[in-house]
């Protein structure tokens, strides 16, 4: 709600209505591998390719159908659930093989798109202006407060539990009744889904491009550090973790893309080896802070009572 | 017909190059879980050595293949030190590993774009092309493929005809039981890692060749395609890599004869069909429980 309610004042604090509706796209995005990585331990290396197939879907049907923004939104999310059934079963491997594997298959789905030409591969999508801009940003707001309210359902429900259960061991949660397969499915579909919605909103901000965009790998790898800087498994980690990070690649990745490229990949290093959990495991319980923040920070040191010994 | 042929020989000869691009990455994931997605960009920092070579010092680019190896050795074992320790104690070394090489490849591609810039580089042909049944062929596609020959060889002996390979192979094949017997699993995957980054290093030079010339992104596809190649090839089996890379080798020029607007999907679809249809390899031995 707080969230919501930030970015519902988002245009009185700054006013850059394109820079907010695209902070609101990263946020969906970061969130849609929140519930598949955080979740379930599975890293979606191409997750764009979601992205890209609700662009496509949602631009297909507003060029072939004249359908009005909204269906075009739904459409978009359909044809991202679409593809997240047809690739499901790369749900069958695990660790580096299935990121690999879904990197392959976003990037086989891109040249399928550049090189058809129902598709509009080599001259290039062009869309009718659907939405005004702050009709569009309003309802990007909308969609990342639904979201919001989908991933606190994922954290706090039995469907959740089971999420972490089969995280942690898939063998015993098997054994302890859940269905892991299905289980697993239905958090990639919803995340497939929440990616669709965001290339939909991505489309109807930008209504001219080639293939090239909606397919970059680097949405990937940002959306993935996003969610990790801010912290996996929690809600509002990826929306912070976005909010600081597309801010910095607003403020030097378009004037010297090199450099932060470079802070980027040692921020990359750094988090991956000191701070696994992001930043909000740096307020969270105990157990969970690293330990090099724990010797760092004294926490309330229990007074040292030393047992009294009678003389 | 003469197209046919003329792709099937130009396929070997990549597919042998490709092979020895693959072998570093291959001995990185098999012994220690480790998932370089840098190994491209290694490449391609070899790549830009041999360019430094030509433009400064004016000798022969092939000379940066034994030269990139001390400096290879010296990075490598840094690189080790700050990174794995800490990534083998991760939850999940696999994924995390997987972040982090992707970390250090962003770092790799950035000092190379501030030092090198976006343009493409190139190093000069070697010699007249090379006839070979009658079609010619280029002379640095030719040198290449007949460097990565012995470059495969020499990372057979390593693995199989010295203590140190024994070792390794006994550590990919078991960890816990290779302590058991007595194996020095820290000293053994130290130098894995840092032999497998000299392979990444001293193939740029061949790369800059072969690929036609670098540029600072040239690193992410290469990374991909040597992944590609050692899965089909099996994980963990070094030797199933330079058949992954011939096999590879002949589909792409297969498919840039044919079907050229494809060629760049050649990759992806041969990794997806490997991974859904036979996970553990045309050569693995035991399944990996994919």
């Amino acid at each position: 709600m707080i969230v919501a309610a930030v970015l519902g004042a988002g245009p009185t604090l700054y006013n850059n209505l394109a820079f907010l509706t695209t902070l609101a796209i990263y946020i969906l995005l970061a969130q849609g591998v929140n519930i598949v990585y955080g979740f379930t331990g599975y890293l979606p290396f191409g997750f764009v390719g979601f992205f890209g197939a609700g662009i496509y879907g949602s631009s297909l049907a507003i060029v072939y159908w004249h359908v009005g923004g909204y269906t075009a939104i739904g459409l978009g999310a359909l044809t991202s659930v679409v593809a997240a059934v047809v690739l499901s079963p790369l749900l069958r491997l695990s660790g580096a093989y299935f990121a690999l594997a879904t990197l392959a298959a976003s990037q086989a789905l891109y040249f399928i798109v550049a090189n058809e030409s129902w598709t509009f591969g080599e001259s290039g999508m062009s869309l009718p202006l659907i939405f005004s801009p702050t009709a569009l940003y309003v309802v990007a707001v909308v969609a990342v407060t639904v979201t919001l309210i989908v991933v606190f359902y994922v954290r706090d429900s039995h469907f959740g539990l089971s999420l972490r259960a089969i995280r942690s061991d898939a063998v015993s949660a098997a054994m302890a009744g859940v269905n892991v397969v299905r289980t697993r499915t239905i958090a990639w579909l919803v995340s497939a889904a929440i990616a669709g919605v965001a290339g939909a909103l991505w489309a109807l901000m930008t209504s001219a491009f080639y293939a090239e965009t909606p397919f970059d790998l680097t949405i990937s790898v940002y959306a993935i550090v996003f969610a990790l800087f801010g912290g996996v498994r929690t809600v509002v980690g990826p929306v912070v973790g976005t909010v600081v990070l597309y801010s910095l690649y607003q403020y030097i990745g378009i004037s010297n893309p090199q450099y932060f490229e470079l802070i980027y990949g040692l921020l990359i290093v750094v988090l991956v080896l000191f701070l696994p959990g992001g930043l909000s495991s740096l307020v969270g319980g105990r157990g969970d802070r690293p330990a090099w923040w724990n010797r760092l920070v004294r926490h309330r040191a229990a007074p040292e009572s030393a047992p009294e010994v009678a003389p | 017909m003469r197209l046919f042929e003329y792709a099937l020989v130009s396929g070997v000869l990549y597919g042998l190059f490709y092979g020895f691009i693959g072998v570093g990455l291959n001995l990185l994931f098999g012994v220690m879980r480790l998932v370089n997605l840098a190994h491209g960009d290694l490449v391609v920092w070899g790549g830009y050595l041999a360019y430094s070579l030509t433009t400064s010092a004016h000798v022969n680019a092939l000379w940066a293949i034994p030269l990139s190896i001390p400096f290879s050795l010296v990075g490598g074992l840094i690189l080790y030190l700050i990174t794995v320790p800490r990534l083998r104690r991760a939850e999940d070394t696999e994924t995390s590993s997987l972040i982090l090489f992707f970390g250090v490849s962003q770092v790799l591609v950035a000092l190379a774009t501030m030092k090198y810039g976006t343009n493409q580089v190139t190093l000069p042909e070697l010699g007249n092309p090379v006839m070979i049944f009658g079609q010619p062929y280029a002379a640095s596609l030719v040198a290449s493929a007949s460097l990565a020959v012995p470059a495969l060889a020499l990372f057979y002996f390593y693995l199989y005809r010295t203590r140190l390979g024994l070792a390794t192979r006994a550590v990919m094949a078991n960890e816990e039981e290779a302590i058991a017997s007595g194996v020095r699993v820290r000293r053994v995957a130290t130098s894995a890692f840092v032999i497998g980054i000299a392979f990444a290093a001293a193939a740029g030079p061949l790369a800059t060749f072969m690929l036609g010339g670098i540029n600072p992104t040239t690193g992410g596809g290469l990374t991909i395609t040597a992944f590609t190649i050692i899965i089909i090839g099996s994980l963990g089996n070094p030797m199933g890599t330079a058949a992954g890379g011939i096999l590879y080798g002949l589909a792409s020029s297969l498919t840039q004869a044919y079907a050229a607007p494809w060629t760049g999907m050649v990759p992806y679809a041969l990794l997806l069909a490997v991974v859904l249809l036979r996970p553990s390899g045309l050569f693995g031995r035991r399944v990996r429980i994919a």
